[in-house]
């Protein structure tokens, strides 16, 4: 099981902060061609992103590239660039219905074809960020296999809706709380938007605990400097990890007892609470932080 | 009383019967700032002696107009504990017929007290001084804080001339160093450029990968075990050392841990620590930023102490001596844990061990923090152009991906993989380096001697040889 | 249009024009490319030329090989550059250069 707790956008057209992403934390970078990267030094960047992906590799971090939106000229030039060296997920930005969904999803299928990859190789992301995005975020998230998980971005969201992006993040609660519904009905992923005062040491970790309090799966990142509080708030807390072997453990007595119900600490415990300890233990195992160990 | 007070420097130099032949001393507390050391060589060399041996603590950029003195055989031999690039790339070229003698912070006063280095002059900028002499770094248009470097220069040398553009009525009574050594007091205008001397701040780095390697390093230290009342601790003032004290800090707060002493040369994070709690006391051989020269002048709890105190191996014992923890930077470090400070890695002069080796020494846990590259090149080598450091006295290295303990301390790697650190075998963090960076080509070994290195104890440490083109 | 199947004439290998890529931040490297009439001239200018001169060397005229240009005069300004972001400025230098 992969656990992606934090995700750090790296501006692809940067060489000495992308050939050290590896390094700041992350549990997986976000290679990015688009905000990031100047419209004259589009074709540089995607030729760097490829290079560093598949001639330096990013060890044990997960591998995201955001490609242009497919309202531009670049998207396919990205991906032609971009599919063979096999990064584990393509963003797609501007995300509003599930046609742009199959659109990329039908180019990428075309290339791992012709590449001779598996179909599916290559998992998508999509960045969710306009209203129109989030209203149909459910649709999204289940409009292809492809899409592993799907990502909300406050930024552009707020410009969409013609409000100001605020830290406590009132204007985005409604799309917050959608994205988490729509993706766990898809059965996929949701992760949340950066915290982007990078000078706040603080509130990061405030604004993690909201999303993670929602069910968010994992935050993203513009400064390394929040990496770390993002994996903490969203690592499981050693209280979590012994409530869940007891859980695992007392199930195991009970059929070995042959009984039906099982109490702890005078809790029933029925099907959901054992689905969480479950993934907790899984994702404890896949960070080191097993208590058994 | 004779009367001390001289008109000119080369009044001065006259008086203290200075021939050719003989050694001179300077320290470096006025850093790049400092104006006294070319002004004393200027008029040295117009008086016609020849021959000199230059013993300073330190030489900086400013004092590049050496270069010209050495050619016109003014200075016939450098001893020094640093020297900074530009002066270095010209005696790594070959500017020198005899070769220069590196030192330690500590190895320089044994040496002088030892009489193997004797000083026939010692030339003091001082930043405040009466007209006997007692003289201070604390107060004046050119203050420097601590004066702790010049003090063996003071006790051992043959003749003191004290250097000063800041003179006060008798008696300085808060002085570093007292009237009894001072044979002469020289005002001058200025002795330093200010600006060089102290920065106004000392910023932490922000760089991402320095602080991710401050962050490790200050988990090394929690989980050594040596975090605890009473812990003593000393860092440099590089980017990623002095970020590692701000995450230390941070964690001496929320643990409520209250240290004994921080030493070494100090900035305003060391003075912060002091004032919050951290520690009782702050050792100062030498103040790096604005608020460490204002803390040293009014707070009793942040002490000065002398090169001999501070480092001297000769010395009945030193602070050094007492260091639970010391952070240290590296140009290069190789598999045997051996620590260069004193070239690139082309083998061109571009430091020195200053404190380094005195402190690695000493400190129960001594740890580098660097990079595993910078730019193309991996830090962690086969072999250091350069050993500066042994490394036996070097216990982990910390980079921004994963943690090397040295092979004696298996006690100190078991506890640092236990609590979760990175730890990695220093071969494997070298092999890491060289599959992102490409493996270097070795630049040729050079040519004949133009520097020695010797160990804080005096014995011979390494060689480094002139640049081949 | 799907940029796959965009048909990429082979006789337009050539270089035509001047052009750059990169920049002179560190661990990036300037490079900069223009036609030649007498196969390739590469030009260094490196702060770890003594380590990895040879190594940047390679880089670029392997690049230049897979691009099949056989006359061009390329000067790279290296500012310690790994191999991978060196062989992504020239390509993209030459891509420029082709007018592509």
């Amino acid at each position: 099981m992969t656990v992606r707790r934090s995700m750090l956008f790296l501006p692809g057209n940067t060489p000495n902060i992308i050939i050290n992403g590896e390094a700041l934390g992350a549990d997986a970078v976000i290679l990015d061609l688009e905000d990031a990267v100047a419209p004259s030094e589009k074709d540089s960047a995607r030729i760097l992103v490829r290079n560093a992906i598949g001639r330096m590799g990013f060890g044990r971090c997960e591998v995201i590239v955001r490609i242009n939106s497919t309202d531009t000229g670049e998207w396919t030039k990205d991906l032609d660039a971009i599919i063979p060296v096999k990064p584990s997920l393509i963003m797609p930005p501007k995300t509003s219905r599930a046609a742009d969904v199959l659109r990329v999803d039908e180019y990428i299928s075309a290339l791992e074809d012709r590449l001779g990859f598996a179909r599916n190789t290559v998992k998508l992301i999509p960045l969710i960020e306009t209203a129109l995005g989030v209203e149909n975020a459910f649709q999204i998230a289940s409009a292809s296999p492809r899409v592993a998980a799907i990502f909300l971005g406050g930024e552009d969201l707020t410009a969409d809706l013609r409000c100001r992006r605020t830290k406590a993040g009132n204007e985005i609660a409604y799309a917050r709380a959608r994205m988490v519904m729509a993706a766990r009905a898809a059965g996929v992923d949701v992760y949340d938007t950066p915290f982007t005062d990078v000078n706040d040491d603080t509130g990061i970790y405030t604004d993690a605990e909201y999303a993670k309090s929602l069910g968010f799966t994992g935050k993203s990142a513009i400064s390394p400097r929040h990496v770390n509080a993002i994996n903490e708030v969203f690592s499981p807390t050693a209280a979590e990890i012994d409530y869940a072997y007891e859980v695992m453990d007392a199930i195991r007595a009970a059929q070995a007892q042959g009984k039906g119900a099982v109490a702890l600490r005078g809790k029933m415990i029925d099907a959901p609470i054992v689905a969480r300890a479950r993934q907790t233990i899984e994702a404890a195992e896949s960070l080191g932080l097993d208590r058994r160990a | 009383m004779a009367m001390k007070i001289v008109a000119s420097l080369r009044e001065a130099i006259s008086l203290c019967g200075l021939k050719s032949g003989m050694s001179i001393s300077f320290h470096h507390h006025l850093r790049n700032g400092d104006y006294t050391l070319n002004r004393v060589m200027d008029e040295i060399a117009a008086l016609g002696i020849r021959d000199l041996t230059l013993n300073a603590s330190s030489l900086f950029d400013a004092h590049a107009p050496l270069r010209e003195h050495i050619k016109n055989r003014v200075v016939r031999k450098i001893n020094t504990d640093y020297m900074s690039a530009g002066l270095g790339r010209s005696i790594s070229e070959g500017l020198m017929d005899e070769s220069v003698e590196f030192r330690t912070h500590g190895g320089r006063p044994r040496d002088i007290a030892l009489g193997i280095t004797p000083i026939d002059v010692a030339f003091i900028a001082a930043p405040t001084a009466d007209p006997a002499g007692n003289c201070s770094g604390k107060y004046g248009p050119s203050a420097c804080g601590s004066l702790g470097y010049a003090f063996p220069d003071a006790m051992y040398a043959k003749k003191v001339v004290v250097i000063t553009d800041n003179l006060v009525p008798y008696p300085l009574t808060d002085a570093s160093i007292p009237e009894i050594y001072v044979d002469y007091v020289v005002p001058v205008d200025a002795i330093g450029d200010p600006r060089g001397i102290v920065s106004g701040t000392t910023k932490i780095t922000r760089d991402p990968v320095g602080l991710v390697m401050a962050e490790t390093a200050a988990r090394v230290i929690r989980h050594s075990g040596l975090l605890k009342d009473g812990f003593s601790f000393q860092t440099g003032a590089g980017g990623a050392t002095l970020a590692a004290a701000k995450f230390l800090k941070e964690i001496m707060l929320r643990e409520k841990i209250r240290g004994s002493f921080a030493s070494g040369g100090v900035t305003g994070y060391l003075v912060d620590m002091l004032n919050e709690g951290c520690f009782t006391s702050l050792m100062d051989v030498q103040c790096f930023d604005l608020k460490a020269v204002e803390s040293i002048r009014t707070n009793p709890a942040h002490h000065e102490i002398s090169a001999m105190q501070y480092a001297s191996p000769a010395a009945k014992s030193a602070v050094v001596d007492h260091l639970d923890v010391v952070l240290l930077g590296a140009t290069e470090i190789d598999t045997d844990f051996n620590v260069n400070v004193h070239t690139d890695s082309a083998g061109c002069i571009m430091g020195g061990s200053g404190g380094h080796s005195d402190t690695a020494a000493g400190a129960k846990l001594s740890m580098i923090i660097a990079p595993l590259f910078r730019a193309r090149l991996p830090i962690i080598t086969g072999r250091v152009r350069c050993i500066s450091t042994p490394g036996r006295d070097v216990d982990v290295v910390v980079t921004q991906r994963g943690v090397a303990v040295n092979p004696a301390k298996p006690d100190l790697a078991l506890r640092l993989k236990d609590a979760g650190l990175p730890i990695v075998d220093i071969h494997e963090l070298k092999q890491i380096a060289e599959r992102i960076t490409g493996v270097p080509a070795v630049p040729p070994e050079g040519g004949r001697v133009v520097a020695r290195v010797l160990s804080r104890d005096g014995e011979p440490l390494d060689v480094i040889r002139q640049l081949t083109r | 249009m799907r940029a796959a199947e965009r048909k990429v004439s082979t006789d337009m290998s050539g270089i035509v024009k001047r052009a750059v890529a990169g920049t002179l931040e560190s661990s990036d490297v300037f490079v900069e490319i223009e036609p030649g009439d007498s196969g390739i001239e590469v030009e260094i200018e490196s702060v770890v030329l003594a380590q990895f001169g040879d190594a940047i060397r390679a880089a670029a005229l392997d690049v230049l090989k897979e691009q099949n240009v056989s006359d061009a005069r390329v000067r790279l300004t290296d500012r310690g550059a790994l191999d991978c972001v060196i062989r992504a400025r020239v390509e993209t230098a030459v891509a420029r250069a082709k007018g592509e």
